[in-house]
């Protein structure tokens, strides 16, 4: 450092070979397909082991165990506090109808809240695993609510639906869990 | 007509500009003659309409013309006239615009003033100069122009981002620009002296005035930026390493670097191809961030107008004005590399060592913003966000801010450790105190680091003043004083908040009261209440801090019709120690409302600091404004002499 010294023919050229390295970079973002979602890296990964107690009175809570019984199910990640999760009730309704099964799990929640929760949007769940740390949350690659998985028999992650699920998602979820089935 | 005024003045500014670069090149050519005469008045002519067109665009905007089509879609006739006005920038054109007449009037101004600098130097500036901005012009004129009128006029605008609708926008981007912009000159003038080979102390001397102006500003625009996002979005955050402000700390950064190797090549004329490479840096990365947030190539909170052709055309401009300088630079800077010499313990090796720091910091903040990027490349998807950016610059920034304390008081040239050691013994001692103060408080390393630095070098900042007689300590001194105390006063800032704030998130029902450090807040009601174009819903909150007098705060959830958006106003209460930040959330079941309170010691200090700091740079401008003066004033008077003894 002490002492300048004449600096060699090739350094002087790095700036110029690093600004092109920049070009080729951004001339490949400008042309890329543009897809924006944000994939969970977990999927077609096992889930993590679980306990969660039960987040609601009237349901038993969740474990992992619960959720590799062999039989195909959506797990929706939710709160009482989120209002994305009351409009996605009617949807969450819906496919129970159908028949599909649908494991909750609420996030950082309050047992009488989230009884008041159900008892006003409805209680399309099986089971509720109250998850007050985020720590189930964060292990299945969730990072808001509401998400919706769609786990096959064997307790895999197949598809994860970021947002509310609205009426044009339906048919798509239904498609997914199919999959699982094979 | 207002419109059509404008856009006749835009292309004459153009015609102009592409004189001043063809007269300018031909006048560095031996057979260039007389030409290079008109280089300097048809640079300030250029200056001048194109300020014009600006002012145009600006009154179209103040009047709501609805048959121009860019005031259209950002302008409604309802919004209060100083977000009309401040509208006129808050879209792209509006603000390529602002940037364009900016180049311009530096441009302007360089030919008017500036006398120091050899005449053929001087064109090759002025022409480089006209280089850049033709290529802004043509951007302007043929993608993004924002005089079209439309066919019939509009009946209403479309609005504007009501999260813009802030005294904090009229305030952040045009000083932001005329920092990013203002840097174009130290740009030239390093194309300048590339050509014609003449780097030393004169044009350090004629380059510093213009960094240290455009790092004011650039100083400013970032302290206000931060507040601006501090408050307006509600999320209790002052930096987030969103790409945006990652483009505006980038020249900051490569300008800091700049404005002290410009100080070792006018004082000791060393450094000198490094200099002339950070001139070519540091606007480059003004223009480079300004495209990364225009492209639309990098998700931001900032919804600029996202478009691959126009981030194609950018991208061009780029490579021609970035790459055709490095090429340059390539060429000719064997020829320029050699300086004084110096030994690591001086002023000089001080310098170089804040200049690495500050290079490798701008590295990891460019590389952090870039890595999605080059992430997707090669088949990944990722984000990156403070865990990156906080420990991986302060690997950098601690040393830093530790050589800072000592720099200032190394002479020049050759010094020793062993002389100075006595007076850095109190902030060591005071560094090593506060660490493990900190430490036993438990606060978190970084935040623990960050208080003890900033206690070591508060102190430390001011011992350039010691045993000097206060009244003769030259301005530019007083300048690095204040400047080097205002990232003490920063720091301190940054670091209490991060290690004592404490944050309460809490559903309420008026009546209810909830403490939040030593604050007791008390919601006493919600209520609706209407303005000029939007509604809200306003909290009543009576606060107390220790039980002391109550005062009111009122945070509110707005709703704008014009486009609907929903924004949070966050309420704050400041006092000498702290600062109280209160956000109204949505009503939950059974009538209560979520509230957010964050109290943030010494939160505040981040941004007196960031006025400290631009108030050094002042000073230090000021101080180098008044002995050129006079330096000038003194060379005029005797070649007066001289002149009258001839006769």
């Amino acid at each position: 450092m002490s002492d300048q010294k004449p600096t060699s023919r090739w350094t002087l050229w790095l700036p110029l070979a690093l600004f092109l390295g920049f070009v080729a970079l951004v001339l490949f973002g400008l042309y890329r397909p543009a897809d924006r979602e944000v994939a969970s890296t977990m999927i077609g990964k096992p889930l993590p082991e679980f306990t969660l107690r039960a987040a609601a009175p009237d349901r038993p809570g969740l474990t992992r165990a619960d959720l590799a019984d062999g039989q195909p199910r959506l797990l929706n990640i939710f709160a009482s506090w989120c209002v994305p999760c009351a409009v996605e009730a009617p949807q969450l309704a819906a496919l129970k109808a159908e028949g599909i099964d649908i494991a909750g799990v609420a996030i950082r929640d309050r047992p009488e809240d989230v009884a008041a929760f159900l008892a006003r949007h409805g209680n399309p769940f099986s089971r509720i695993g109250a998850d007050d740390r985020s720590i189930v949350q964060l292990g299945i690659g969730s990072s808001g609510v509401p998400e919706t998985f769609v786990i096959d028999g064997k307790g895999t992650i197949r598809y994860q639906h970021i947002g509310e699920i609205r009426p044009e998602h339906i048919a798509l979820l239904r498609e997914k869990l199919k999959e699982a089935t094979q | 007509m207002i419109a059509e005024f404008g856009l006749a003045a835009l292309w004459l500014a153009a015609a102009l500009a592409a004189l001043q670069l063809i007269a300018g090149a031909l006048a560095l050519t031996p057979r260039g003659g007389t030409l290079g005469g008109i280089v300097r008045p048809v640079a300030m002519v250029q200056g001048v309409l194109v300020a014009l067109s600006f002012a145009a665009l600006v009154v179209l905007f103040a009047q709501t013309d609805l048959s121009v089509e860019l005031v259209a879609k950002n302008s409604h006739s309802m919004k209060p006239l100083i977000y009309k006005i401040s509208g006129t920038w808050g879209n792209h054109e509006g603000s390529m615009l602002l940037w364009v007449m900016i180049m311009g009037l530096s441009g302007c101004f360089v030919a008017a003033v500036e006398r120091r600098l050899p005449e053929l130097t001087m064109l090759a500036t002025l022409a480089g100069q006209a280089f850049v901005s033709l290529g802004f012009y043509a951007f302007l004129l043929l993608s993004s122009n924002p005089f079209t009128r439309l066919p019939s006029p509009a009946i209403e605008g479309a609005g504007l981002n009501p999260l813009l609708q802030d005294p904090g926008l009229a305030f952040h981007p045009p000083p932001l620009y005329i920092g990013y912009v203002g840097l174009s000159v130290a740009f030239s003038f390093a194309i300048g002296a590339l050509v014609t080979r003449e780097v030393g102390p004169a044009f350090a001397r004629a380059m510093r005035p213009w960094v240290l102006g455009a790092w004011i500003f650039l100083t400013l625009g970032i302290t206000a930026g931060s507040y601006w996002a501090y408050y307006e979005l509600g999320w209790g955050g002052w930096w987030f390493w969103d790409p945006v402000e990652n483009a505006s700390l980038m020249p900051w950064l490569a300008a800091t670097a700049l404005l002290h190797s410009v100080s070792v090549l006018a004082a000791r004329n060393a450094l000198r191809a490094w200099t002339v490479m950070l001139g070519v840096v540091a606007f480059s990365m003004s223009m480079v961030g300004t495209f990364l947030v225009r492209s639309g190539i990098l998700t931001s909170v900032h919804a600029f107008a996202v478009d691959p052709e126009r981030g194609s055309f950018i991208l061009g401009l780029l490579a021609l004005n970035i790459g055709g300088a490095l090429v340059l630079f390539g060429l000719r800077a064997a020829s320029v590399t050699e300086g004084e010499r110096f030994s690591a313990a001086s002023r000089e090796g001080a310098l170089v060592f804040n200049n690495v720091m500050l290079s490798a910091i701008l590295g990891i903040v460019l590389v952090g913003t870039l890595y999605p990027l080059l992430a997707e490349a090669l088949g990944a998807k990722v984000s990156v966000g403070p865990p990156y950016f906080n420990p991986v610059s302060a690997i950098f920034a601690v040393p830093m801010l530790m050589v800072l304390a000592v720099g200032p008081l190394l002479r020049w040239r050759r010094d020793s450790l062993a002389r100075i050691r006595p007076l850095i013994a109190i902030p060591a001692v005071l560094l090593l105190g506060v660490l493990i103060w900190a430490g036993s408080q438990a606060v978190g390393l970084l935040p623990a680091l960050g208080l003890a630095l900033s206690a070591a070098l508060g102190v430390a900042s001011l011992l350039p003043l010691k045993g000097r007689k206060l009244r003769q300590v030259k301005l530019p001194v007083w300048g690095m004083v204040t400047a080097h105390f205002g990232i003490a006063v920063a720091l301190l800032g940054m670091a209490s908040d991060a290690a004592f704030t404490t944050e309460r998130l809490v559903a309420v029902q008026p009546g209810d009261t909830v403490e939040v450090g030593p604050w007791q807040v008390q919601l006493q009601r919600i209520e609706p209440v209407a303005g000029p174009n939007w509604t809200a819903l306003r909290g009543d909150l009576a606060v107390s801090y220790k039980g002391g007098a109550v005062a009111e705060l009122h945070p509110a959830a707005r709703t704008f019709w014009a486009p609907p958006n929903e924004t949070n106003e966050a309420a704050l209460k400041t006092r000498w120690n702290g600062q109280l930040y209160a956000v109204l959330g949505q009503e939950t079941s059974g009538g209560r409302w979520q509230l957010r309170l964050w109290w943030k010691p010494f939160v505040p200090m981040i941004w007196y600091g960031g006025i400290l700091i631009a108030l050094g740079g002042l000073l230090a401008l000021l101080g180098r404004l008044a002995s050129d003066l006079k330096r000038l004033v003194a060379r005029d008077k005797i070649a007066y002499r001289r002149s009258r003894q001839g006769r």
